[in-house]
């Protein structure tokens, strides 16, 4: 391979790889997806507690994890951890480091729930317990999707930090193939087209909806 | 614990050499960033259709591929097709700026936006140049408000700077990893880690709130200094709109 031009011999090569990699990746954003709604959900009720022994550290812990690296949180993780399959410490590493945002968005939106419905709430005597699953949150949830989906988006394209810690997701096999045959050209390429043609439609989507839900 | 960080006083310059790979990265990313931003948004507000695409492909583009991508092409695979290999700090710096600006310029685009119309028909009015009207009057106004989202940015890219480390510039991961190979320390070495990243996080954080305080003082809006200290790094879910990372 004279190097200076795509080789498309290589390029049809390494694409049936990166597909299969791709599998991981989505695996990979979906799940890690799903620890960020439900873990910002908690996150976000733990800091709205009145007792403060709850409240502070949360925050704190939240603060910290967020302005924090996610790539030195994984290699960290998959060091200290290192009996443990690598692709849960990235599903969960990057479901943690994406709750502390996604419980912004639940505070957010769980803020714009009217006074009045919390204060009917206890004017009926609801229990905690029913005035959050049955009053605040089905209102709440309504408005935060869009911007859930955005930070799922996001997850996505950050995905590849999961190469390093040796999860054979599609930038893995991008550069296994382009150590192998020399041919990172073709491999890293292909790998960002696929990113952009996954990653596109999907944030037009998103678009889309936050405009239906929001005005 | 204490032979980690025996290690890390022994070896202080290397850390503080690391430590200004990293800063060096974070701040010149984030200037060409910067000047990206204004470009690009300002291109998405023109009203030749063909400038308003160009600046569209190119963020979508720069946005779509996930920087992970961008930086190992830049590093890997664009030696192979023009024969020049660019440093590490460089590729590192280049793709930052490229990734950043392209989600920058979302904030400039809605940071315009969100001007008054009537300031634009009062500055028309008074027969100001298209030129001193951004100047003067639109910049200023969408500048103060732009602030928090490129804090956010910032922040954004400060995290993301340790993929240098991937390909092989002595940043602060590269040369905190190498002490945890001497010592053995990995939880320690790595919450150090953490730690220093949270503290550069929060020293720009609080420049950036000066900044944003100086240029609502400009404007005749005097803030209390309470906010601060207040951390920015997930404030601006309304203001951009596809938030997230970047990378």
């Amino acid at each position: 391979m004279n190097g200076s031009t795509f080789d498309w011999g290589a390029a049809g090569d390494v694409l049936p790889l990166l597909l299969h990699g791709f599998l991981t990746t989505l695996l990979a954003t979906v799940l890690g997806t799903l620890v960020a709604a439900v873990l910002g959900l908690l996150i976000a009720i733990a800091r709205r507690t009145p007792t403060r022994l709850v409240s502070v550290p949360v925050r704190a812990v939240m603060e910290f994890v967020r302005s924090t690296p996610l790539l030195v949180q994984l290699v960290g993780a998959a060091t200290v951890f290192s009996s443990v399959d690598p692709l849960v410490i990235g599903i969960i590493v990057l479901g943690i480091h994406y709750a502390t945002y996604t419980s912004e968005v639940y505070r957010a939106g769980i803020d714009a729930v009217p006074k009045g419905q919390w204060e009917a709430c206890r004017a009926l005597s609801l229990s905690p317990r029913r005035t959050w699953q049955a009053v605040v949150l089905p209102q709440a949830v309504r408005n935060v999707l869009p911007a859930l989906g955005n930070y799922g988006i996001s997850m996505f394209k950050e995905t590849p930090f999961l190469a390093v810690i040796t999860v054979q997701e599609m930038v893995f096999e991008a550069r296994d193939y382009g150590s192998e045959h020399f041919a990172y050209t073709e491999a890293f390429t292909l790998a960002g087209l696929i990113f952009l043609v996954a990653s596109y439609p999907t944030s037009l989507l998103m678009r889309k909806l936050e405009k239906r839900l929001g005005h | 614990m204490n032979t980690f960080f025996t290690a890390f006083f022994d070896n202080l310059p290397q850390v503080l050499s690391g430590l200004g790979v990293t800063a060096q990265a974070t701040v010149l990313g984030a200037l060409i960033a910067f000047v990206l931003s204004f470009v690009l948004g300002l291109m998405a507000g023109h009203h030749n259709i063909v400038v308003r695409g160009v600046s569209r492909t190119v963020v979508e583009f720069f946005r779509g591929t996930s920087l992970y991508v961008q930086l190992f092409w830049l590093y890997y695979a664009l030696p192979l097709l023009t024969g020049y290999q660019l440093s590490a700090l460089f590729c590192g710096v280049l793709a930052f700026a490229l990734n950043f600006g392209a989600y920058g310029s979302e904030v400039v685009r809605g940071g315009i936006s969100a001007v008054p119309r009537a300031q634009w028909e009062a500055a028309v009015a008074l027969n100001l140049s298209p030129y001193q009207r951004m100047r003067r009057v639109i910049l200023p106004q969408a500048l103060a408000q732009m602030i928090p989202s490129f804090t956010n940015l910032l922040i954004q890219l400060l995290k993301a700077t340790p993929l240098l480390w991937l390909i092989s510039a002595a940043d602060l991961m590269t040369v905190i990893q190498q002490l945890r190979d001497r010592t053995g320390e990995s939880l320690v070495a790595y919450l150090t880690l953490l730690v220093c990243y949270f503290i550069l996080a929060y020293v720009l954080t609080l420049l950036m709130n000066l900044l944003e305080r100086a240029a609502k003082a400009r404007l005749g809006q005097h803030t209390g200094t309470g906010g601060l200290f207040r951390s920015r790094s997930a404030a601006s879910v309304e203001s951009v709109p596809v938030v997230g990372g970047g990378a």
